[in-house]
């Protein structure tokens, strides 16, 4: 078992719902990234650091100009990593990058890289089960846990797949659409949740579209826990790292009533 | 060529050799799977292909006419012979590919169409064939080429089209396919993404090659009529490809046939450029593995080009195949040679083409004084290109 997964099993076995908020890397800038890193990893279970990317095909307007900020600002996904690195670190961290970052640095110097730096998890939204074997075994190799996304149009022969391959948590797609804020919570996340635990016995969180303290509360009745990032994002963008840090522990406070 | 029987055959998930695959978030696997079923259903379907040859007919104006660029020839030291994709309905080959892929769409029961533009030649042909089924459609369009294609812009929306600008990156073609992907992504369910060239997701590559292929199909049977034999060389530009491989497809165990793809060297290969072949490497972009512009930490490099369609930072996989395969050859044309070339045709012959094709006239020009016979894709007409041409043109007399 990875040492994400073992983690994450712990709490969950304690009763308690996991909280993943994503932070781009090196944001709001990247000398007070350390601040806003550790102001959103305090009420967390763990937390994603994205790498900033060209193409952010799959992330909506708030976290792809978070990125390109970040890249106005100089950092690219080598410099993320080494800033990580040297953050104190409480909870795991996951790595979430597209694939072309990994593909042109090679998947072995890759993994080797965010291994150094500290992750224990990957996640990569535009490498589907089909084209990740290899990076999967690198990834194994070096310590780095699986997530494995679970769409709304998945169906239950991709779920199981997926569930299968996936060695830290089962990231569920609450709905069709990017990375963004929403004003409900997506009929469709209860429906995925139900179908990833129909597959699998591994912690299953929703993500994509968890906005705030009661859409977080209303996805973890029935998953595991929930993964939050544009609003996370939004919130350091607008309100600092202190303004993160209230906003997750709101959110913290409501799945601590589940 | 020792090499030159070995022609691409994508495989079952996508790949030409090491080029393709499918790099696309889980939420669109499912819907590319039904593509590609649908696909493979479609094509063993006799009805279908009576629908498709009915359009191409009719709607199409198909066969397009094969043409002898006499005066051209002349300045060319050649005989060279033109494809005229350009008198097509809408003025490019790019409707080849949409009236097939609408009706794969309604195979589907889909409702709304999306579709990605540069030059909008693509996004014009879209609007069209959606507008003749009644279909919605939406052209994402990168905000740069909005103001340079404007043209086309007011066409697309007379069609009935909502042109979305697209401001993010470099507002070009690059990015109006991320924003289209984007689209997709949200309204999968009910709609249907018409790529426009041989790039992205297995199984598009497969798809727009297979309905662009006539091009290359009726061009060597005419050629054969017209002059008994088979061309020395058949030129074609390439920006994503779909025009090239559309022509070559038909020549490909034509192993005395040499091909050769053009691509923008645009402001030249030591500035800002298109020539993902000459000067890219590997990398994944929009969805496949193929060769793209890129720094060391793998982002997606700005491309340049003068012309709206081939000003994009990668190509179709089946090119970066031919290339590594060594079947087909690729040269980079520069913004000024394209427009020489561009202006040698027009007062020679009397026809206005397109700046991605004048490329491909650029190199007949520059490399044809040997006598061969020489053909070459005359992808599109150059209406669109006219206020660019008048920009160029004014920025160079000051």
């Amino acid at each position: 078992m990875t040492t994400l997964l073992t983690h994450l099993e712990s709490l969950r076995s304690a009763g308690r719902k996991l909280l993943v908020p994503y932070l781009m890397g090196a944001f709001p800038q990247p000398d007070a990234y350390a601040e806003a890193l550790l102001a959103v990893a305090e009420h967390a279970d763990a937390v994603e650091v994205g790498l900033p990317y060209s193409d952010p095909l799959m992330d909506g307007p708030v976290i792809a100009s978070a990125g390109e900020r970040v890249i106005r600002d100089g950092a690219g996904p080598v410099r993320v990593l080494d800033l990580t690195a040297e953050i104190e670190s409480r909870v795991p961290r996951i790595v979430m990058t597209y694939y072309n970052p990994i593909h042109r640095m090679g998947e072995t110097e890759f993994c080797r890289r965010a291994s150094v730096a500290g992750f224990s998890g990957l996640i990569v939204p535009d490498l589907p089960l089909e084209e990740s074997e290899s990076l999967r075994s690198v990834a194994a190799g070096d310590g780095l846990a699986w997530v494995g996304l679970v769409a709304p149009t998945s169906p239950p022969e991709r779920i199981a797949a997926v569930a299968e391959a996936t060695t830290g948590f089962v990231y569920a797609v609450s709905t069709l659409g990017v990375t963004g804020t929403r004003d409900a919570l997506a009929v469709s996340a209860r429906r995925v949740v139900a179908a990833c635990r129909a597959a699998t016995d591994l912690p299953v969180l929703v993500g994509i579209g968890v906005s705030n303290a009661e859409q977080a509360r209303a996805a973890a009745t029935t998953a595991d826990g929930v993964v939050i990032g544009s609003a996370v994002v939004r919130a350091v963008l607008e309100e600092g790292a202190e303004g993160a840090r209230a906003f997750l522990a709101g959110v913290r406070g409501g799945l601590d009533t589940l | 060529m020792s090499s030159a029987s070995r022609w691409p055959e994508v495989t079952e998930r996508g790949w030409f050799g090491q080029f393709g695959g499918r790099y696309v978030p889980e939420a669109l696997m499912a819907a590319l799977i039904d593509l590609e079923d649908e696909w493979s259903s479609a094509r063993n379907d006799s009805a279908f292909a009576r629908d498709l040859d009915g359009l191409l007919v009719n709607v199409v104006g198909r066969p397009t006419p094969l043409y002898l660029a006499g005066r051209f020839s002349e300045l060319a030291g050649c005989e060279v012979w033109l494809k005229r994709e350009d008198l097509a309905h809408t003025g490019a080959h790019k409707i080849n590919n949409t009236v097939g892929q609408i009706l794969l769409a309604r195979r589907m029961g889909k409702t709304r169409i999306i579709a990605e533009t540069g030059a909008g030649q693509h996004g014009v042909a879209t609007a069209s064939a959606a507008a003749y089924f009644g279909l919605p459609c939406v052209v994402y369009m990168g905000a740069t080429d909005v103001a340079r294609q404007h043209l086309n812009v007011v066409r697309m929306e007379m069609l009935g089209a909502e042109v979305v600008p697209v401001e993010s990156g470099s507002a070009t073609l690059k990015d109006a396919i991320n924003e289209a992907l984007r689209d997709w992504v949200t309204n999968v369910t009910e709609t249907h993404y018409i790529i426009g060239s041989v790039v992205g997701p297995h199984p598009y590559p497969e798809i727009v090659a297979s309905l662009q292929r006539i091009i290359g199909d009726e061009a060597r049977a005419q050629f054969l009529v017209a002059t008994g034999r088979l061309p020395d060389e058949v030129i074609a530009c390439v920006g994503g490809g779909s025009n090239a491989v559309g022509l070559w497809r038909a020549f490909y165990d034509d192993s005395d046939v040499r091909l050769v793809g053009v691509e923008a060297a645009g402001e030249g290969l030591d500035r800002r450029h298109g020539a993902s072949i000459t000067a890219g490497d590997a990398g994944v972009l929009h969805g496949a593995r193929s060769l793209v512009l890129q720094d060391a930490q793998g982002m997606i490099a700005h491309a340049h080009s003068i012309s709206a369609g081939l000003d994009y930072p990668g190509v179709g996989p089946e090119h970066a195949w031919l290339a590594e395969s060594g079947r087909a050859n690729y040269v980079a044309v520069t913004d000024d040679d394209a427009v020489a070339a561009f202006r040698a045709l027009a007062s020679s012959e009397g026809i206005v083409c397109a700046l991605e094709p004048a490329h491909a006239l650029a190199h007949a020009l520059a490399t044809g004084h040997n006598g061969g016979l020489v053909l070459v894709g005359l992808s599109g007409r150059g209406d669109k290109d006219v206020a660019t041409l008048a920009e160029y043109v004014e920025a160079r007399s000051q």
